[in-house]
């Protein structure tokens, strides 16, 4: 239960600390417990990849550390701190302030995440504007590094290319150039290389990942790919149902993924040498969020099912060192 | 009724079930003065290729390749621009030949987008059940083998029949997408995406019953997909397409051990790893796969190859076969007047 105590207990070198985090969303005809209390760590210079599938609240975990959900239909609780700040007290101008300039954002659609009438780099230089005052010819010199820092040829004459004349990987790059205009302490980017073609992804994984290294970020990954975590992340965290169900580095996370949801999504998954065999599915399907979950949720799925995993919802226990998982069964015995 | 029964093999095991010769679809785009379409994306450049009985050909290519527009020409979903084919021997759309009708009835396809394929006003048994009644098949008994149907795909008839798709979750309005290509009792189902939009927990439950459904029915499946390691699993043969050309085909064995082409090397080593201790230090091509309006002269993967020469630019390679496999690049052809061929 290292994680469940107060912020006070850990602080160090803590970039991001995320305490009990619960995200419900309510619309007159339904509510989605998203997130179900999810704690954990980022510190500068470290990746966290999230792992999870559709519904598994990793996408609004993160959204939530940027407060990018619409407040009249979302009520959040517990704590995330920025360097000691509270962001989930944050409202008006101070969100707006840390939103591009000490957080910020990649996502997925390159294409819809850029103003179709504006060029690149006029966007650039405007948010450089709007966070560091920098006058109009300063914030392009700068705009100009920027697509340099990301590896995109030719930066002069692509600053005044409009995003539709970008192919999807320079789109990709030029979002990355524009989140870490205002050098940010902490990225997040979310499923950033999904929509991207095989031989551009990992050109893209390998850019967060240098520049990850070059500017000393704290990177918060969400995929839901294994392959792509695996290359970018220093710890993995699965999640499911809104909650982090295993959290641990990256090689005991594949060496020896301890929750059975966990072992299952690696089992699942197809690669190379699996050819004849059958795969390993998990049976159904992950639970509907309407309630907050009273036991375990992955419990109605789970082949080592016990009458304590339906009697209440087990916590998050360290099963090794730096290792912990949401399981009352494996922690005990690792089999 | 005849017209719903399984179709019965014509020419024998040996015998291709589908042949497709020098296929071509060029998509005009509006440009130029006056909106006239000046410009064209060569989506799908002559290409050949043939299906064999009770084989997965997987097909792989990035966007923009032609995969998708090889298989809605393969189900005439749309009309080529040239080329033929022949299916068990029956020439398509030809006087002596069956009609495009026929062919449809025999090959069925499914989709990546599993909530736009299905009709929001029809229930799972509705939708399985209207094309063998279109077909002729009276209502009742369109009905009784739709839940069949259901259930080979994984789901109770009882729960599922009478369930809307907005009721159903991704996985389970695939599995009705399944069921309804399989409604007709195709002899060839082309999968293109078909499992993309699903979970890995999901798509590990679909990609088992696939495999179960193709040694049950006897089916041969055509299986276009951008994730490798997919089509590794599923398919005996691979076919590799770049800018509406085939780069590479052969056995799924030779394909993935030896590779070929560069472009393949290229693909199959820009996969994700799945060993932290062996992550990808450099990527294996730089720059994104060109528009396929205006592709590159000779081999159109030139200007990203990182052994091409003039000859490259020049001549365009034709498939050669190297013994496991056909390629087609100049490296592998011996006179090609490339510095590395034999």
């Amino acid at each position: 239960m290292s994680l469940a105590t107060g912020p006070s207990a850990s602080l160090g070198a803590g970039l991001l600390e995320v305490r009990d985090l619960h995200v419900t969303f309510r619309t007159p005809d339904r509510t989605v417990h998203a997130v179900n209390g999810v704690s954990f760590d980022v510190k500068r210079g470290e990746t966290l990849g999230i792992l999870g599938e559709s519904g598994s609240g990793k996408s609004v975990t993160l959204r939530s550390i940027l407060k990018l959900h619409p407040e009249h239909r979302t009520r959040w609780s517990g704590s995330i701190r920025l360097e000691g700040d509270e962001i989930l007290d944050m409202t008006g101008t101070a969100l707006a302030d840390l939103r591009g300039s000490r957080v910020s954002m990649i996502f997925q659609e390159p294409a819809t995440a850029f103003d179709p009438v504006f060029t690149i780099g006029h966007q650039i230089a405007e948010t450089i504007k709007r966070h560091t005052g920098k006058s109009e010819a300063d914030a392009w010199t700068r705009a100009r590094e920027l697509l340099e820092l990301v590896r995109i040829p030719s930066p002069a004459q692509r600053l005044k290319a409009y995003p539709h004349e970008m192919s999807g990987g320079m789109r990709q790059r030029a979002m990355i150039a524009l989140a870490l205009s205002c050098n940010p302490s902490l990225l997040l980017a979310d499923e950033p290389t999904t929509a991207l073609d095989a031989t551009v992804q990992i050109q893209v994984l390998l850019l967060i990942r240098e520049l990850q290294r070059e500017l000393d970020l704290g990177v918060i990954f969400v995929t839901h790919d294994i392959g792509v975590a695996v290359e970018v992340s220093d710890r993995i965290g699965v999640m499911y149902a809104g909650k982090l169900v295993e959290l641990a580095g990256v090689e005991q996370m594949v060496d020896a993924p301890r929750h059975p949801y966990s072992r299952g999504l690696l089992a699942s998954t197809v690669h190379g040498g699996m050819r004849g065999r059958r795969l390993e599915a998990i049976p159904g399907a992950p639970p509907d969020l309407a309630e907050a979950p009273a036991a375990c949720s992955f419990a109605p799925r789970c082949k080592y099912v016990e009458a304590q995993c339906l009697s209440a919802p087990p916590p998050l226990a360290a099963a090794a060192e730096d290792h912990l998982v949401r399981c009352v069964g494996t922690v005990n015995a690792a089999g | 009724m005849d017209s719903v029964l399984p179709v019965k093999d014509r020419g024998g095991p040996s015998q291709p079930l589908l042949l497709a010769r020098d296929l071509r679809k060029h998509f005009p785009v509006a440009g130029g003065l006056l909106g006239r379409a000046t410009r064209v994306v060569r989506a799908v450049d002559d290409l050949t290729l043939s299906v064999e009985k009770g084989e997965t050909l997987g097909v792989v290519g990035e966007s923009g390749c032609g995969k998708s527009t090889v298989a809605r020409l393969l189900m005439r979903l749309i009309r080529p621009d040239r080329g033929t084919m022949v299916l068990d021997g029956d020439p398509v759309d030809e006087p002596h030949g069956i009609t495009v009708n026929e062919l449809r009835r025999q090959v069925q396809m499914v989709f990546q987008d599993s909530y736009a394929s299905l009709n929001p006003r029809l229930t799972t048994v509705e939708t399985l059940a209207f094309a063998p009644k279109a077909h002729g098949l009276p209502a009742a008994e369109a009905k009784s083998r739709s839940r069949d149907l259901l259930a080979k795909v994984g789901l109770d008839p009882n729960t599922f029949a009478d369930r809307y798709p907005h009721e159903l979750s991704g996985g389970q309005r695939q599995r009705v997408n399944i069921a309804r290509a399989l409604a007709l009792r195709p002899r060839l189902v082309i999968l293109d995406e078909a499992v993309s939009a699903l979970d890995k927990s999901v798509e590990a439950q679909v990609l088992n019953m696939l495999v179960d459904l193709k040694d049950e029915l006897g089916l041969t499946y055509v299986f276009i997909s951008h994730d490798l390691n997919v089509v590794q699993y599923l398919s005996d043969r691979v076919l590799v397409m770049y800018l509406g050309k085939i780069v590479e085909i052969g056995a799924v064995e030779a394909i993935y051990s030896d590779p070929q082409h560069p472009y393949t090397r290229a693909l199959l080593s820009a996969r994700p790893t799945m060993d932290p201790r062996r992550r990808t230090k450099e990527a294996p091509i730089q720059g994104d796969p060109p528009n396929p309006i205006d592709p590159p002269s000779g081999c159109r993967f030139r200007t990203r190859c990182p052994f091409a020469e003039d000859v490259c630019a020049r001549v365009e390679p034709v498939l050669a076969d190297t013994g496991a496999q056909e390629v087609a690049c100049h490296m592998r052809a011996s006179g090609s007047g490339h510095s590395r061929a034999a």
